[in-house]
């Protein structure tokens, strides 16, 4: 290929906009620059192809599958219980969110419900996993922005939680604790006074965060008006989760499409931001760390007692039939279809995971944007890798 | 652009931080620095840290109450426990009565190189054979090493914890860890 | 008046010796203190404990950790330019010491034109960081060195308007001719503690230190190295002894203006109200610059761990919109105050 037509196949590729897999390395108007896959910003392996004008990005594109590790496929060979140890690794962060609607999927099947404890229990620690995810959120968003020091309180703060949650269950992370039916196991003594000082410390978090970044006019430099997804884009992409809550959106599944958990046994609200931009975004999953924290007080007060388990047999074979079940989670909307065709594991597991729609937005959202707005950006969309490659 | 108040808000914020970190004591002996106790981290090696008594450190096998039902085996994940028994018979158990057949194991591996502790195993065993415990320190320079075998899952017994008692409104037995 | 009189290869060895000690050390001071254990217990941490007392030969095991690393050039480099780059870097450093007063007599040359050679010398950095960024060829160090480029020329001009009040308030850019102003001066006649600048001089103090800031390329203007965006900017290719003396260079330039600020707002090696022979001081000297020093540098670093990054633009639009007008204001005000009074 002579240099010509090498140079007119680039001017073509570069005309279309996404064309950034393509590593040119000496274009004469703009670069390539990958963010990633080994990158600071993209907390896992992402790839951001982006192509640069100056510092400006073109265009930019997500391209992700590296951290690819076929749980769809691999819960079809697993039993049901199995397969909760490997939705577990979804969304590391928030893991026993993640077991919540596939067990509720799979008890809607069986057509059996858990007993109101094992339901209260079930959302205390839905809740505090969701602010052991947002509260590392809080602070990684500062490092992305450049502050060192939140990130450490947030890995203070969260190992508090994490605590709490591994008290309970015996993981810090994966807790498995989800049972068709029930739960494992009943919280130890002790641990409702516990888990009240934590809260506690929470909110001293949260408005440590609140001072350290929401009111830092750089941090409001960095943010504000970066970003923006209007709210039609928002619903257009199928966000969730607060990034949706952030674009003004009221919508939140614990609210609209409780599936039987203690949401509507509590007074709580849902927060949302009209701006749309990473500071919205910032802004509002703050509010909800806050309100979570108050959740869990609530939720602790009002623990019915009774047993945890409902009856269900040993050997659990779930019958044919299908059911999709989505929460709220951290992140958003995460849902699993679950087909059954009457054996001990599932025949098809679908996930529906919240980031990965929530990635979906970033071509649109960081063309015309610069080098550090990215950051910004993907920090503020606040994805998991392995939630987005599950 | 800056403006003073949130700008010098997260300098306090900083140094409010610094100040607990090295000053931990109330009292007069605030002016003595004692950052070590002031620190959240834990100091490794010197100091350990305290899992909770739930937490899944690493499984204890009680050899006496395993039948080799190979229940635990099979609903492993990732199948990583390798089990292999025999028959023998054993003495009845009443004077008088049938002479039993008890299934005896001559292997339970544990292959902690590919357990995901999960727990699953635990759960599922009938006979109160498997017990989490919370130790942790036994990583090993040679992946083959991390596969236990029932004597070192044995051994693990002695440190797994009484079961806890269950907070107020809760129906549940606590277990006895058999000893 | 010297101290000793020695011939004049002697004294440059001495010199030469000492400059050779002074440079490691200091960097070795404001990593140990302030980026190690002061940024620990910011984040409610130890920092290294393990490494000699309370950690503090932690740094000289990283320096020999760096050492023993393989040298390594990217296939696409330009060799030449690649190895030089922190040599550049780093000799900008060494000359800056120059010129920094510890004492009457403690101090290496003590030029006539003092501040504009350290303001001078100061910039020739912006050099080796643009040849690193060039020559690695990686587009994360270009985009580093370039950021560099930008904003160290573009914070170079308030930090030296903002000297220039200093300049003009002591009639002398001899660095030694400010210290002695600054302890002889008055205060609207009250002169128990001389006239350590900071006070009639604070807004150039303040635009000192955060060009200052953004000429040592700490945070809120890290740009350059942004860790999270650019991995680490112009050195993300250098390894080893290469990226050791970048590093040296850094906390050795961040020692540096922590002292000129010294010097030129704090009153220097002066001990307030403490009137003795010049060879006390050139004993006492360093030991009063270092406290000095530190106490800057504590703010230094300071902002360094609690603030976020700003982005380029921002930074340039800060430097010529609000920095420089401020500057030229201060200059025109000092001048004015110094023909009234
Ligand atoms: S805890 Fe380990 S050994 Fe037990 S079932 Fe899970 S993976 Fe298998
Ligand atoms: S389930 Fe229990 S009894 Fe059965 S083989 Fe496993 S450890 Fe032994």
């Amino acid at each position: 290929m002579t240099a010509t037509s090498d140079r007119e196949q680039m001017a073509y590729v570069s005309a279309q906009a996404a064309d950034a897999r393509i590593n040119v390395e000496l274009d004469t108007g703009d670069m390539t620059l990958n963010i990633g896959p080994q990158h600071p910003a993209t907390h896992g392996t992402l790839r951001i192809a982006a192509r640069l004008d100056g510092e400006q990005v073109i265009a930019a594109e997500p391209i992700m599958g590296y951290m690819h590790r076929g749980y769809e496929k691999l819960c079809e060979v697993r039993t049901y219980p199995q397969c909760t140890t490997l939705i577990n690794r979804i969304d590391w962060l928030g893991s026993f969110a993640n077991e919540v609607p596939f067990i509720l999927a799979a008890e809607r099947l069986m057509g059996v419900e858990a007993p109101p404890r094992a339901q209260w229990i079930r959302t205390i620690l839905f809740e505090l996993s969701r602010i052991a995810n947002l509260s590392l959120f809080l602070g990684d968003m500062g490092v992305q922005v450049g502050a060192l020091t939140p990130v450490f309180f947030a890995f203070r703060d969260r190992e508090r939680v994490l605590n709490q949650i591994e008290e309970v269950t015996g993981g810090r992370f994966h807790p498995n604790f989800d049972r068709i039916g029930g739960l494992k196991d009943d919280i130890p003594k002790g641990w409702v006074d516990e888990t009240r000082s934590v809260m506690v410390k929470m909110r001293t978090f949260c408005d440590e965060m609140e001072d350290l970044l929401v009111g830092n006019e750089i941090f409001q430099a960095r943010c504000r008006g970066v970003g923006v997804i209007p709210a039609d884009m928002a619903l257009g992409y199928g966000l969730s989760g607060a990034n949706l809550r952030a674009s003004g959106i009221d919508w939140d599944l614990r609210r609209d499409a409780n599936p039987g958990l203690a949401w509507d046994q509590i007074d709580w609200r849902v927060w949302t931001h009209p701006d749309g931009d990473s500071f919205a975004r910032y802004w509002v999953r703050l509010q909800e760390t806050r309100e979570a924290t108050r959740m869990v007080d609530q939720l602790l007060d009002g623990i019915p007692s009774g047993p945890i388990m409902a009856k269900v047999p040993r050997i659990i074979k779930v019958p044919a039939g299908e059911a999709y079940i989505s929460t709220e989670n951290p992140l958003g909307e995460m849902g699993y279809y679950v087909v059954s065709k009457g054996d001990l594991g599932p025949f098809r597991v679908k996930i529906r995971t919240p980031s990965f729609n929530n990635i979906s937005v970033v071509p649109w959202v960081m063309k015309g944007v610069y080098v550090p707005d990215v950051i910004t950006i993907l920090g503020s969309l606040y994805f998991i890798l392995g939630d987005i490659d599950r | 652009m800056p403006q003073l108040p949130g700008l010098i808000k997260g300098l306090g914020v900083t140094a409010r931080t610094a100040g607990r970190t090295l000053f931990p004591k109330r009292g007069w002996k605030t002016i003595i620095p004692a950052p070590q106790k002031g620190a959240v981290t834990v100091q490794y090696p010197h100091e350990k840290e305290a899992p909770p008594d739930r937490a899944r450190g690493v499984i204890a096998l009680h050899e006496e109450n395993c039948t080799a039902c190979m229940l635990c085996s099979r609903s492993c994940p990732d199948w990583c426990i390798y089990i292999e028994g025999h028959k023998v018979k054993a003495p009845p158990r009443r004077a008088g009565g049938k002479p039993r057949t008890v299934n005896m194991i001559d292997r339970f591996d544990i292959d902690y190189a590919l357990c995901m502790y999960c727990g699953i195993c635990v759960d599922v065993c009938p006979f109160d054979a498997l017990f989490w415990t919370p130790e942790y320190e036994y990583s090993e320079p040679r992946i083959a090493d991390l596969l236990h075998d029932k004597d070192r899952l044995g051994e693990w017994m002695d440190t797994v914890p009484d079961f806890l008692d269950y907070e107020a409104g809760s129906e549940q037995k606590v277990r006895k860890v058999p000893r | 008046m010297s101290l000793l009189a020695l011939p004049y290869w002697q004294e440059t060895a001495i010199k030469l010796g000492l400059a050779l000690v002074v440079i490691p050390t200091a960097s070795l001071i404001l990593v140990y203190l302030f980026l190690f254990k002061m940024m620990a217990f910011m984040q409610s941490r130890l920092g290294p404990n393990d490494t000699g007392p309370y950690g503090s030969l932690q740094l000289v095991a990283e320096a020999i950790k760096f050492l023993q690393k393989e040298d390594i050039h990217p296939a696409q480099a330009d060799r030449r330019v690649f190895r030089m780059a922190p040599v550049v870097v780093l000799a900008s450093t060494f000359l800056l010491y120059v010129v920094l007063p510890a004492g009457p007599d403690a101090v290496v040359q003590n030029l006539d034109t003092g501040v504009f050679y350290a303001m001078a010398v100061s910039s020739l950095s912006v050099l080796g960081i643009l040849m690193a960024g060039w020559a690695s060829a990686n587009k994360y160090a270009l985009l580093g060195g370039l950021r560099a480029a930008g904003q160290l020329i573009a914070y170079e001009l308030p930090l030296i308007l903002a000297v220039m009040g200093v300049v003009i308030q002591a009639e002398t850019l001899n660095l030694q001719g400010i210290v002695e102003a600054q302890a002889t001066g008055e205060i609207f006649g009250f002169g128990a503690i001389g006239n350590p600048f900071i006070l009639t001089q604070f807004l150039a103090f303040l635009i000192f230190m955060i060009s200052a800031q953004a000429e040592l390329t700490q945070t809120p203007f890290d740009m350059p190295v942004a860790e999270t965006e650019l991995v680490g900017g112009f050195h993300v290719e250098y390894t080893g002894f290469r990226f050791l003396l970048f590093f040296m260079a850094e906390f050795g330039t961040a020692f540096a203006f922590s002292a000129l600020a010294a010097v030129m707002f704090l009153g220097g090696w002066w001990i307030p109200g403490f009137d003795v022979d010049d060879n006390v001081l050139n004993i006492l000297g360093p030991g009063v610059m270092l406290a000095k020093i530190l106490l800057i540098a504590f703010f230094i670093f300071w902002v360094r761990f609690t603030y976020p990054r700003l982005r380029e633009d921002q930074l340039q639009k800060f430097a010529w919109k609000v920095l420089i007008p401020l500057a030229l204001g201060n200059i025109v005000l000092t001048g004015i105050f110094k023909v009234v009074f």
